[in-house]
């Protein structure tokens, strides 16, 4: 399975990829693909958009219309793309601080305005790229080449977060559990608005070593131990409760679409000017 | 029937250009004395099967249209200063992934916020020089109504024609005047569209160029798969850290503007013999430069008119020769002094360079420049 999908999806003259060995973002990578592959989409109607960061690397390896642009303005760009031709399906690849610090704003307006965009965040809490600095998704206390005595910010809910803006499809598993997380990605992918699905991945160079979380294996362990479902999470106590993280689809719902909405202001100008 | 004339503000000239030119998508976020572009744009647009968004900032204004520009449509963005700021890095992965895209920037009085809708020109180096790196960029200027419209079209048809973003520099003046317009002579002006790749995917790399140095950059979702990036890369588009390689993509960003023939513009007045005195000018300043160089012509005295157009890339060679010809140049801005450091540069001493300017947020009237004349033209006439 996995080397047809490498062959179908995967620009081979572009391999190897720079990701480190026992990186999360490669398998979150192959669930999407895994999803696209599903719903049988054509490639050349497709498109697949990132920032910069480990995860913004993505697009690169993949044989699709490709766009890498700058640090955050993902979704920006993208939503040019998906207003300017409604019929491409476009998707977001982003890291957790591409879209939630840099980013942090349009992301919430394109949850706002729910246009159809899939945005799958490769949230390996902290800046890979740059060497392990601590993000908005970095856990209370945790350290980073830029929290040397831990992080004191409050972390983001990025799902929390998008839900909250208006988006449609929300849900979130980890690289553990790479079936569920593709199921997601192929919900998210179907749905008619704008959609999140957040894949926690590992980072072992940096945020596991700066961690003490031991080897790539043990990291994957980790996420095993750490995610939980609503109930079992709600079931604990505050400090249990900090170390887990609750994996699920948290929104699937129907709301007007934004390219659809606009389509409808066109028929209604253009009906207009004919009938004058 | 179609009337001939029509009265116009500049800056509902700058969209019925830009619809003229055939912009099918406008992104932006308002912002004084540019927010009429938008507005107009987001009632125009519908009626030509286009689409207007108004984005969360200037950053995600810029991003949205060079993504459409991607996607296939002709795009454009207004702001003024502050918004420009913001677009700048954005511009910058413009030039360097060559997607064609229009930004206008309604000039106002800075730095920062500084004078709201207070007219200035001191965006000519930022226009040039904002955004990071090495990039070469074009810059029109329009001195009135009917030319803004024109220079829109211009800039649509450059930015198709060289890939490549262009800035239409407008001032607060421009902008908000009214004047009046040929709306049937404007309506001829020709429309150019991106080149095409013709043969087959297989055989396609978009960033390959043509003998004019420009990429075919075909819009996504034509069958043409490839990747885009900001980060240097090969004529298959992907990044490659040879240094080799980006030297050769650098210079030849630059050498497919210096190909370009029609991007010297610039307008002469009583220039072709010698004078004591050459006013350079360019944007709605011109317009008080030039009712000052009437008067001092009318009362015997020797002086004529530059009016550069295309501020970058400069018509350098026009203003070297047109210097050689003047016993001294004047050059009036709106600024405290940034495009007659160009000026200087080309010219290099080769004549006398003169310089009145405001940087406040206040027009410069034809008498204060008709006072400089006097001054300049004394000094001379004493030495
Ligand atoms: C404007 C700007 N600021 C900063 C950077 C440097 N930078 C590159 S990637 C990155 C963080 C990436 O982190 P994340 O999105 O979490 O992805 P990861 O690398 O962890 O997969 C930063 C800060 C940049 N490229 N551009
Ligand atoms: S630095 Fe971290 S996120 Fe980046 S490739 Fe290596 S393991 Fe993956």
């Amino acid at each position: 399975m996995s080397s047809e999908l490498v062959t179908k999806y995967f620009r081979e003259d572009r391999l190897p990829h720079i990701w480190c060995p026992g990186c999360g973002h490669g398998i979150a990578t192959r669930a999407v693909m895994e999803a696209i592959d599903r719903l049988g989409w054509d490639k050349n109607n497709t498109c697949i958009v990132s920032g910069i960061g480990c995860s913004s690397r993505a697009p690169g390896y993949l044989d699709f219309n490709t766009l890498h642009t700058t640090h955050g303005r993902a979704l920006a760009f993208a939503t040019g793309i998906k207003l300017a031709k409604p019929h491409l399906h476009v998707i977001v690849l982003t890291g957790d601080g591409d879209t939630s610090a840099i980013g942090g704003n349009h992301l919430i307006h394109a949850a706002r305005r729910n246009i159809d965009i899939t945005t799958v965040v490769f949230n390996n809490n902290t800046y890979g790229m740059t060497g392990g600095q601590y993000s908005p998704t970095t856990p209370f206390h945790d350290k980073g080449t830029t929290a040397p005595y831990g992080n004191i910010d409050q972390p983001f809910d990025i799902c929390n977060l998008a839900q909250a803006a208006g988006a449609t499809y929300v849900a979130r598993s980890t690289v553990f559990h790479p079936k569920q997380l593709s199921q997601m990605v192929e919900k998210a992918l179907q749905k008619k608005g704008f959609s999140l699905v957040e894949a926690i991945s590992s980072c072992p160079t940096y945020y596991g070593r700066k961690n003490k979380k031991g080897t790539a294996v043990d990291m994957m362990n980790f996420l095993k131990y750490r995610a939980v479902s609503q109930s079992k999470f709600d079931a604990l106590s505050p400090e249990e409760q900090a170390e887990h993280v609750v994996t699920g689809e948290f929104m699937n719902r129907t709301a007007p679409e934004y390219t659809e909405s606009y389509q409808k202001i066109i028929d209604l100008v253009q009906g207009r000017e004919e009938s004058k | 029937m179609e009337t001939e004339t029509k009265l116009m503000q500049g800056n509902e000239a700058c969209v019925a250009g830009a619809l003229h030119a055939g912009m099918r998508f406008f992104a932006g976020y308002p912002i004084t004395p540019s927010t009429e572009i938008a507005e107009l744009s987001a009632l125009h647009l519908p009626k030509f099967g286009g689409k207007f968004i108004q984005m969360e900032d200037e950053l995600a204004s810029m991003a949205a249209a060079i993504g459409a520009s991607i996607a296939g449509e002709k795009t454009m963005t207004a702001t003024s200063g502050p918004g420009f700021s913001l677009k700048q890095e954005n511009l910058g992965y413009a030039a360097m992934a060559e997607i064609p895209c229009v930004i206008v920037n309604v000039q106002r009085c800075g730095p920062s916020t500084g004078l709201p809708t207070s007219p200035a020109q001191g965006d000519v180096m930022q226009a040039r020089w904002g955004t990071h790196g090495d990039h070469p960029m074009i810059v029109l200027t329009p001195s009135s109504v009917s030319e803004t419209f024109s220079l829109t079209v211009q800039a649509f048809n450059l930015a198709e024609q060289y890939m490549t973003p262009v800035i239409l520099l407008m001032d607060e003046v421009v902008g908000h005047m009214r004047e009046k317009v040929n709306i049937k002579e404007l309506s001829q002006l020709p429309q150019i569209n991106r080149r095409r790749f013709e043969g087959q995917a297989d055989d396609y790399y978009a960033y390959r160029p043509d003998q004019s140095l420009t990429p075919a950059l075909m819009p996504f979702g034509e069958g043409y798969r490839y990747h885009i990036t900001g980060l240097y890369h090969d004529e298959t588009g992907f990044p490659t850290n040879s240094t080799d390689n980006a030297r050769a993509q650098l210079k030849r960003l630059h050498q497919k503007l210096e190909l370009g023939d029609n991007l010297a513009m610039y307008e002469e007045v009583e220039m072709e013999k010698e004078v004591d005195l050459m006013i350079l000018s360019y944007g709605s300043t011109y317009r008080s430069a030039r009712k000052a160089a009437r008067k001092a012509r009318k009362e015997g005295k020797s002086v004529g008119e530059f009016r550069v157009i295309s501020l970058w890339p400069s018509p350098e060679l026009a203003i070297r020769e047109a210097a050689k010809k003047a016993k001294a140049v004047l050059v009036v801005e709106m600024n405290e002094g940034q495009y007659v450091q160009e000026v200087e540069r080309i010219v290099k001493s080769k004549s006398e360079i003169h310089f009145l300017g405001n940087g406040a947020g206040e027009l410069i009237n034809p008498e204060e420049v008709y006072e400089k004349i006097l001054e300049v033209l004394t000094c001379q006439a004493n030495s």
